[in-house]
């Protein structure tokens, strides 16, 4: 008897070791011996339901990459490795970044270590396409209720409108990373994220902005503010929760200004979306009266 | 013994120029009737030409632009530019679906991608034609009608032949820019308004 309490014992101190040192891991351990405490399992997660298939994963994707060096820089493999998405991932990314959940880091949970270029790249491209296609039907619409309202195509609202979204979706990731690693020379903390993954997180949460400009065209202005505003809180949200825990242990003077920049930049983006649909018909409308009003 | 490629080419050095050019057309001419009727074929990948994709191109961009005396800003685009984004477009697909790890050769795929804009090609005639006639709300429902089917089929044709370049987990990832190109073409083409 003594000695079936001693195995039992030492067994669940070697479980609670283990667990001291990863303190992320799941462990079971089950004693078959005749003592009540049967069964010992112990998962420990971020509080997600499925912190064991996390791990289970992360070790085998660990594993993989460890296995294969990685291709130069200047071979078509390397540029490869960033597309190696499935459509399920893809639509997966999307919907993490639709809707953020303060647990889920999205970095930790849906990149998981392996970061697209497909996603930002294409959703940036679909902005500035349907921000050109949006600004040309406001204008027809806005012609069916004015018709002092000249149309015309518009054709360098795409140009401006391409530019501007890659500048922002590319460059402003780029200054958050320098500033992170920085401040990660400065404080020793949590590892930063990678270049690529604040691309990730950048480019998936412009995907909001997607719908929010395509329900502009519902020439009602408390309800475009509404649509504004939400797609705003959504996209601000996602990209606070994931920055969140990398800078939480800076200084709070640091932390606070980096997310409000990051929030006031975001909602400066939003804003340059409704301008440039509602430049749009203020610039044909005076162009028009130049045009015909002069004398001839 | 001489190998059969020698006595191909100097078979076709003597030959007048009529054959040459008629020779071409033919084969440029077969590949617009597999991108109109399309059927899983290997024709349009096997032996690719980037002919036909240039002749469309030249076509829809002289068709599309606008004209010099109206404002520069406010119109439509310029050859240049129809030129551009058609080119630059399919490289790009092209670029995306062999990065995905899709087996298609790049000049097949632009191949490909340029024989199918024919049918946006023939909607951009056929929008020219009835905007002769005087505008109104029929007149923009016969336009929107006709470039919507062209765009189908443009999708459809296009789709035939890449599709089975691509793992069938990341068919949807390869088809999607190409869906966006040819909108992004019907667009152009629905909202020509002459001078």
């Amino acid at each position: 008897m003594a000695a079936a309490d001693d195995l039992a014992f030492h067994e669940f101190e070697e479980a609670t070791n283990l667990l001291a040192e990863t303190p992320d891991a799941a462990t079971t351990s089950r004693s078959d011996q005749l003592t009540s405490l049967g069964h010992v399992a112990v998962a420990a997660g971020t509080g997600s339901s499925y912190g064991a298939e996390d791990e289970v994963e992360s070790d085998k994707t660990a594993l993989l990459q460890a296995e294969k060096p990685q291709p130069g820089f200047w071979t078509f493999s390397y540029y490869q490795s960033f597309f190696d998405v499935d459509t399920s991932q893809v639509l997966d990314r999307i919907k993490g970044a639709l809707l953020p959940r303060p647990g889920h880091n999205f970095v930790r949970h849906h990149l998981r270590n392996r970061p697209d270029l497909y996603g930002p790249f294409w959703i940036c491209a679909t902005l500035a396409f349907v921000l050109a296609v949006t600004g040309n039907l406001t204008l027809v619409l806005a012609q069916r209720r004015d018709p002092s309202i000249h149309y015309s195509p518009q054709f360098h609202k795409v140009t401006m409108a391409g530019i501007t979204i890659y500048c922002y979706a590319w460059l402003v990731p780029l200054v958050l990373w320098g500033f992170l690693r920085w401040r990660q020379g400065v404080q020793e903390r949590v590892d930063p994220y990678s270049f690529l993954e604040t691309v990730c997180v950048y480019g998936y949460s412009l995907f909001i902005f997607i719908p929010m400009v395509v329900l502009w065209l519902i020439p009602v202005p408390w309800l475009q503010w509404l649509f504004g505003a939400l797609a705003l809180a959504l996209s601000t949200a996602g990209l606070v929760l994931t920055l969140w825990p990398v800078i939480r242990e800076d200084t709070r003077l640091v932390a606070v200004a980096l997310l409000s920049t990051v929030v006031l930049l975001h909602a400066l983006l939003a804003m340059g979306c409704k301008i440039s649909l509602l430049s749009s018909i203020s610039s044909s409308r005076c162009l028009w009266s130049r045009w015909h009003l002069q004398p001839k | 013994m001489r190998s059969r490629s020698r006595e191909f080419d100097s078979s076709t050095l003597n030959e007048s120029v009529q054959n040459t050019i008629m020779r071409d057309l033919k084969a440029v001419g077969k590949k617009f009737m597999h991108v109109l009727y399309p059927r899983k074929s290997n024709t349009l990948l096997r032996d690719w030409d980037l002919w036909g994709p240039l002749i469309l191109c030249v076509t829809l961009a002289l068709m599309l632009q606008r004209g010099s005396v109206d404002s520069e800003k406010d119109g439509g685009p310029q050859f240049a530019e129809v030129f551009v984004i058609v080119w630059f477009g399919a490289v790009t697909i092209t670029l995306n679906s062999k990065l995905l790890g899709g087996n298609i050769s790049f000049f097949q795929s632009l191949c490909v991608l340029g024989y199918c804009i024919l049918p946006l090609t023939v909607a951009m005639l056929i929008c020219r034609l009835v905007l002769l006639a005087e505008p109104g709300p029929i007149n923009f429902m016969v336009r929107l009608f006709v470039v919507i089917v062209m765009f189908a089929w443009s999708i459809v044709a296009s789709t035939a032949f890449l599709a089975d370049s691509q793992p069938p987990n990341r068919k949807a990832l390869a088809v999607y820019p190409v869906f966006l190109f040819y909108f992004v073409i019907s667009w152009m083409i629905l909202t020509f308004t002459p001078q």
